[in-house]
């Protein structure tokens, strides 16, 4: 392969650059994001970064042009010409590919009229964070619009400040919609007894104040005071730039189980922006997983270095998220659908694991505070171990653990 | 022979290590990595290759002997 743009350069992005070079490509590599001078990683962007406990040189993900000898243009990509076999970029200068490796992620969706206020935030950049940071050193109320991981992170990071939190969500519970009633339940507890107020079944009905925001203001008519607000009701894939280029697009950039691009030449997709089509779950899937994206770069990676042993992307999908200093992690496809198991480690710190199942299909699951739980599922889910053993091989380890701490 | 290496500062007991070799790597009750050979034999390269490549943090890797 003589040149490939990979446009994007976050965890994807980057992966697939490392990746290449691991895979003894010596052609020619481009990587262009407008960040592409000082790439970052996010998931500490709502944990480490934003309670202050990591500079934020500690989210690097390296330097692109030292370590593995790419040019990089910190330039915004706004077309393709797929046919051409180029970019576009915003200063309109083209740029021509043998290969493109599109990673340009997603981007959150926003309130209408929260521009028109300050203090409300959106988390996906690190200067997001920053300016997150700095609001909640005013020191609060803050109301996190959207009950999914990172508003839940950021309320549990904003509480360790010393932050009065609110958390509001249009549905049933946080999370209810992905993770089904009972899970959902266990994470509402884990704010709650840890001092987050969650107000369920009212959405936002607009943001009061003048100038900096003052409150939000609920469907049924309540008014939650604030001083900040985190706007995290979801993401949107970044294809607007692939628009009219003939790269199919529908909720992401449609690829076939290689990372393919479907319906044109030489154009792969991976990470936050892609729905490729996954065997296994035996249709098209788009995940917002990190490890997804660093696994799907090793996908592209590969068979951009190997033509003739095209290797197909299955997903062991796999979440985790810091709350209230416990770890939770989920395994699988979760489906609110599916039966759940909920298995309970005693004694010293709780343990949790709740596992997700159709009969005794082992399907996904959520783990709080037992890491070596998610080991366990994990393996069960690669042997398609029927969801009963792996529920005895948990209350077999809960017990050896609960002897051995004795 | 391949020694072992691990820093539990850095790991986040994510267990991409575990599924891929688990007769070389396990995790202790607070998810913190645990290495059950501190050596293995060069045929097993592939493997724990493959456990040091999918650990999202870094946090494990291989020194030759
Ligand atoms: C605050 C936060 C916390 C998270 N925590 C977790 C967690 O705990 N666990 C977990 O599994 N996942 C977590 N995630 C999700 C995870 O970070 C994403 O799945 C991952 O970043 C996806 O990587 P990506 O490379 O596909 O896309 P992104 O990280 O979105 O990167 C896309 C890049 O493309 C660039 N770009 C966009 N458009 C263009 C264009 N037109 N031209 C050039 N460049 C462009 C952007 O500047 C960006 O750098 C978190 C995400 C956030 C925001
Ligand atoms: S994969 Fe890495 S982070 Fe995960 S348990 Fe193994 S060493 Fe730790």
């Amino acid at each position: 392969m003589d040149h490939v743009v990979v446009v994007g350069g976050s965890v994807g992005g980057i992966r697939t650059v490392s990746g290449l070079r691991a895979a003894r490509c010596d052609g020619a590599i481009t990587l262009v994001d407008p960040e592409a001078a000082a790439p970052y990683d996010r998931p500490p962007l709502s944990k480490q970064v934003l309670a202050g406990t990591w500079e934020p040189e500690k989210a690097s993900l390296g330097d692109p042009g030292s370590q593995w000898n790419a040019r990089v243009i910190a330039e915004r990509t706004t077309s393709v010409n797929v046919d051409a076999h180029e970019i576009t970029l915003r200063t309109g200068e083209r740029l021509g590919y043998d290969a493109l490796v599109i990673a340009t992620g997603a981007a959150p969706r926003t309130l209408p009229g929260a521009a028109t206020h300050d203090g409300v935030h959106v988390l996906r950049t690190m200067t997001d964070c920053l300016d997150l940071r700095q609001s909640l050193e005013r020191g609060g109320p803050l109301v996190v619009v959207g009950g999914g991981f990172i508003g839940a992170e950021v309320a549990s990071t904003a509480r360790a400040l010393g932050v009065e939190v609110t958390i509001a969500e249009a549905l049933g519970a946080p999370m209810a919609h992905v993770l089904g009633d009972q899970v959902a339940a266990l994470l509402t507890t884990l704010h709650e007894r840890n001092g987050v107020t969650v107000r369920c079944g009212a959405g936002v009905r607009a943001l009061d104040g003048d100038g900096r925001v003052e409150a939000v203001l609920l469907d049924d008519g309540s008014r939650l005071p604030a001083d900040t607000v985190v706007v995290g009701i979801g993401v949107m894939p970044n294809t607007g730039w692939l628009e009219g280029s003939g790269i199919r697009l529908d909720n992401g950039v449609v690829c076939d189980e290689y990372c393919a691009a479907v319906d044109v030449e030489d154009v792969y997709a991976l990470g936050d922006v892609a729905r490729w089509r996954d065997r296994q779950a035996g249709r098209h899937v788009r995940l917002e997983h990190w490890t997804n994206a660093t696994e799907q770069a090793n996908t592209v990676a590969h068979n951009l270095t190997h033509p003739d042993d095209q290797r197909a992307h299955t997903a062991r999908p796999y979440f985790w998220s810091d709350q209230h200093g416990v770890k939770i992690q989920l395994m699988g496809y979760a489906d609110p659908a599916s039966s759940v198991t909920i298995v309970r480690q005693e004694g010293g710190r709780e343990r949790i694991a709740a596992i997700y199942h159709d009969g005794d299909e082992l399907r996904a699951a959520l783990t709080i505070n037992w890491p070596r739980a998610l080991a366990t599922v994990r393996a069960a889910l690669e042997a398609k171990t029927p969801a009963s053993d792996a529920v005895k091989q948990l209350e077999r380890s809960q017990r050896a653990g609960c002897s051995s701490s004795a | 022979m391949i020694k072992i290496r691990k820093d539990i500062e850095t790991c986040e007991g994510y267990a991409n290590c575990v599924v891929a070799a688990s007769d070389v790597y396990d995790l202790d009750d607070d998810g913190k990595v645990v290495i059950l050979r501190p050596t293995v034999d060069e045929s097993e390269r592939d493997k724990v290759d493959e456990a040091v490549r999918s650990c999202p943090t870094a946090a494990i890797w291989l020194e030759d002997d």
